[in-house]
């Protein structure tokens, strides 16, 4: 009998980010994962892109050439939206951690995000 | 003449050398039966072989509990009206998290032993129970009464946790919620189980445990307060003042 297919397994992972029907719990969960994922990738490329200055100015002018183009723009958005998601998130965690609106965390979550919204428009405002 | 639909009862089944696959039922319900009404009545009226686990139909053994519609429901208090509509599908899985044994029946014998290794209490007196509106001093002749613990032992919060999807070691939301509810005080051997990888530091502040709980013993909550202790033990002992 395949009993392994329900027990839990680290190759699960998976169901992270899948939340429907779930609570909003969940959907908070997923989003500090994805957003987790999102930054850790900007990182490394981050650490690559600062690494062609030991090539000489010339190869990161060359780059900083690149970030002119819409895509590479867009996708800076995503870094500063995922990083302002991310870190309010973090805060409500925080909070609730310190045993701090355990029984609100819902409104908590729906609050801090609300003003990552408007930080996001902001920062849209002035990127574009 | 009281209202009846009509449903689709699709069951999860597995058995001893199958591949899992749903099997449907049709059937005629009364909106204001409970889910488990629909599953006993696949099994009396369309198939003997459909295999789960139930027994106080009241919620207090904790038996019934099962993913309807995929989220995890204590199947003799959910209403059917409350989960499905007339002419709709209705579907019940088995909880995640634990091994199938047969179709909706799963193995909790490593649960219950991770509620053992925290000393979970069925009863305890009922001074020291979280009720509404505790009297401020137990009088002596009351304090020497017991009552049911909360938490009833279903397994619905382990099923709900992501966390415990992927790390069959961690303890797990009820496990944790009944370590809170024995105190690192009173049981100061306890640190050495929750406060460690898979203990209460793994839990990622999901609250799915507690949405889920039909109990209301609120496992997150609990947690956290949990840590708190573990904290204060930390502090305790790196004080000297354990």
């Amino acid at each position: 009998m395949d009993i392994t297919r329900n027990q839990p397994s680290a190759r699960r992972f998976w169901s992270w980010f899948i939340p429907f029907r779930r609570d909003i719990g969940s959907w908070a969960f997923a989003l500090n994962r994805a957003t987790a994922i999102g930054l850790t990738i900007y990182l490394f490329l981050h650490l690559i892109i600062l690494g062609k200055l030991a090539q000489g100015p010339g190869a990161y002018d060359q780059f900083l050439e690149l970030t002119e183009n819409p895509f590479i723009k867009f996708g800076e958005w995503l870094v500063v939206a995922a990083a302002i998601l991310h870190g309010l998130n973090g805060i409500r965690i925080i909070l609730t951690t310190l045993g701090v609106g355990i029984t609100r965390q819902k409104q908590l979550f729906f609050g801090l995000m609300a003003i990552a919204l408007v930080v996001i428009l902001i920062f849209t405002a002035r990127m574009y | 003449m009281s209202e009846m639909w009509k449903i689709t009862l699709r069951v999860h089944r597995q058995k001893e050398g199958e591949a899992p696959h749903f099997d449907n039922f049709t059937m005629e319900v009364n909106p204001d039966e409970y889910v488990i009404d629909a599953v006993e009545r696949a099994w009396a009226f369309h198939d003997r072989t459909v295999c789960f686990r139930h027994a106080c139909h009241h919620s207090t053994c904790g038996a019934c509990g099962m993913r309807v519609n995929g989220v995890e429901k204590l199947t003799c208090i959910t209403l059917m009206r409350d989960v499905t509509s007339n002419g709709a599908t209705l579907r019940v899985e088995p909880l995640r998290n634990f091994p199938v044994v047969s179709d909706l029946a799963v193995d909790m014998g490593h649960f219950y032993r991770k509620m053992e290794r925290v000393g979970a209490r069925a009863v305890l007196p009922v001074s020291e129970a979280e009720i509404e509106n505790p009297p401020g001093e137990w009088p002596p002749q009351d304090a020497q009464y017991i009552r049911l613990s909360d938490c009833i032992e279903c397994g619905l919060c382990i099923s709900a946790c992501p966390v415990m999807a992927t790390t069959p070691e961690y303890l797990g939301p009820a496990p944790l919620a009944a370590a809170q509810d024995n105190g690192i005080r009173r049981k100061p051997e306890l640190l050495s189980v929750v406060d460690c990888e898979d203990g209460v530091w793994r839990c990622h502040s999901v609250f799915e445990c507690t949405a889920v709980c039909p109990s209301f013993v609120d496992p997150a909550r609990r947690i956290m307060d949990l840590r708190r202790q573990v904290v204060g033990a930390r502090l305790r002992n790196l004080f000297g003042k354990a």
